[in-house]
């Protein structure tokens, strides 16, 4: 199913930029049985990356263990109003989502 | 014959006053809330015409509902020895006549919390089987630490009181018809709803009642 | 008689030697769970789903291409600051007592041309399906974080739901006999492990009643007070009131009104 896009919240503050990124995935850890008994595969994020203009300030590795629909929350040095906070996932299915937000 | 129209209407003050409130068994003044009929009214019209009418028998209200809500909860002590007896009356046992069970299937009943969800939102699939819940209010099984206190708790019930048949009676009954023996209280009327048939109260009744049920094996 | 009397006081006896280890059990359950509070507090998603919120509310949009931005809660044509906290009120204009998604979806039906039908059909979001109310009603609800809740209910048709929301929480129905009252009309319980607020004060209202709309965490998803209010009916065992009708304002009018004075801490999050 194609997913929704991301909701990302970018803001600079003395000079450190938060980011607030709501994911929205499955995120099916595969340990689950359906009302049939049978498994529900598994299908979550593996890596997720996020850049600040061209440059990457997050890569990150996602697992089973993270919850439906991720929370993402991390702060890096620098960013100015207007720049671009660009954000990739990708998962189990070698399906994979880029969104971008600007730095408000 | 101003003087008789003022003591008339004197009277008819205090009149309406006594009428509108009374001491509920606690001493609390309750005053009757004066908008039941047009409430009554508006909460019958939240719902949908199209609903099904099975789903809609939801909505009616026996006569001890009626009562327990204008007296929110607390009604006075001769409407409450009355509200007991009906209650009592209504109780029905299963048809082997044994009132305890099998305290492993008492087990199952007690921790299941579904079935009975109608509705758009999250309806229950047909024969969902319906399940006591008892832990969503009391603590049963000492292993079972996700349970509610908006009852007693029920840990060692049969230890506690000993095994006897007058105390295995009392269970199934309290199960049963709870108004029985304590007019409005929060406690659903299992038996009355058939939320549980007979048989399986008496299931219920083992798993508290039962020596070998874990309730009173520590 | 003696004997049974006996009995009865060595139950008693019995009973509290062994509650006593049943409250080291509760506490530490009670401090666990208060450690996962702290843990979900640290990032609240529906500050995301108040950013989309705040996008519709400016988005000229609907048959008639206008924005929202002239929608009147009771403060004036516009004024967000401190209108969620002072709803349900009664309107003039639509001579009713109106909550904020009532009222929000009849400026989205006047202002911007979209029809009752449509917005309502779908009126909380689920998975793949986002609700353009519940976004619109946590911005609205964010400008009312750190104001009093204030629903005095005097005026008289105001007033009159105030009694009616009082008797819609004491109404008994359904095959489990519950009503609101049974979980939420006494103080210090809680259902399994879900401490239960007693709405009939001003404590237990106003902790409640502060905290929405609210993301739960469980649902993935933002929920509005109508949205609170029509499942707890659904748990009850009732079929569900209609969206936006008077039984569940009413119930609205009570709660808020019993909340009055509580300083509200909103968009909240929650299991």
């Amino acid at each position: 199913m194609a997913a929704n896009p991301m909701k990302i919240r970018a803001s600079n503050k003395e000079g450190v930029t938060e980011v607030k990124v709501l994911i929205s995935h499955e995120m099916e850890t595969g340990q689950r049985k359906d009302a049939a008994g049978a498994i529900v595969p598994a299908w979550f994020i593996t890596e997720l990356t996020a850049k600040h203009n061209d440059k990457v300030v997050l890569t990150s590795e996602f697992g089973p263990s993270v919850s439906k629909n991720p929370y993402l929350a991390f702060k890096f040095k620098g960013g100015t109003k207007g720049d671009k906070i660009v954000v990739t996932w990708k998962d189990t299915k070698g399906e994979t989502r880029t969104d971008e937000a600007a730095i408000a | 014959m101003m003087k008789k129209l003022l003591i008339a209407a004197l009277c008819a003050g205090l009149a309406q006053t006594v009428l509108a409130e009374e001491k509920a068994a606690s001493g609390k003044l309750v005053t009757k809330n004066p908008v039941t009929a047009e409430a009554e009214k508006v909460f019958r019209d939240s719902f949908r015409i199209d609903n099904p009418k099975y789903w809609m028998q939801r909505v009616e209200q026996d006569e001890a509902m009626k009562l327990c809500g204008q007296y929110k909860d607390n009604p006075p002590t001769a409407l409450r020895q009355k509200i007991e007896l009906a209650q009592k009356a209504s109780i029905r046992y299963p048809v082997e006549g044994k009132l305890i069970g099998n305290w492993k299937e008492g087990e199952k009943i007690v921790a299941h919390g579904r079935g009975g969800h109608v509705g758009f939102i999250q309806p229950d699939k047909p024969m969902t089987p319906r399940g006591g819940n008892c832990y969503a209010c009391h603590e049963l099984d000492k292993k079972e630490v996700a349970y509610g206190t908006i009852g007693p708790s029920l840990h060692n019930f049969g230890k506690i009181r000993g095994y006897s048949d007058d105390i295995v009676k009392y269970a199934y009954d309290k199960v049963y018809n709870s108004n029985a023996f304590n007019a409005c209280t929060n406690m659903p009327r299992f038996g009355l709803h058939n939320w549980l048939t007979p048989e399986e109260i008496t299931h219920v009744v083992a798993f508290i009642m039962d020596p070998e049920s874990p309730v009173n094996k520590d | 008689m003696i004997q049974g009397l006996t009995r009865i006081l060595v139950g008693i006896a019995v009973a509290t030697a062994f509650s006593s280890g049943a409250l080291a059990q509760d506490n530490k359950v009670a401090e666990e769970l208060a450690k996962y509070r702290e843990a979900l507090a640290d990032g609240n998603p529906a500050d995301l789903f108040e950013v989309k919120g705040e996008g519709l509310w400016a988005e000229k949009r609907g048959p008639k291409n206008a924005s929202l931005e002239q929608c009147d809660f009771g403060l004036g044509p516009g004024k967000l600051d401190g209108a969620y906290a002072q709803l349900p009120k009664y309107f003039k204009d639509t001579n009713k007592v109106m909550d904020v998604e009532s009222r929000l979806v009849h400026c989205m039906v006047t202002l911007q041309g979209f029809k009752q039908e449509d917005l309502t059909k779908d009126w909380f979001s689920k998975p793949g399906r986002e609700s353009d109310i519940e976004a619109l009603v946590t911005f609205i609800g964010a400008k009312s974080n750190g104001k009093p809740i204030n629903v005095p209910a005097t005026h008289p048709a105001e007033k009159k739901m105030y009694q009616i929301g009082e008797y819609v929480f004491y109404r008994r129905s359904g095959p489990q006999d519950f009503s609101c009252a049974i979980c939420h009309g006494q103080d210090g319980k809680r259902i399994r492990l879900q401490d239960l607020g007693n709405l009939t004060t001003k404590e237990g209202a106003g902790t409640a009643m502060k905290s929405w709309p609210s993301y739960r965490v469980s649902q993935g998803a933002v929920w509005t007070m109508e949205r609170r209010l029509i499942d707890c009916m659904r748990q009850a065992r009732f079929p569900e009131p209609k969206y936006l009708s008077d039984s569940i304002i009413a119930l609205q009018v009570y709660l808020q009104k019993n909340a009055t004075g509580t300083v509200m801490e909103t968009p909240g999050i929650k299991r």
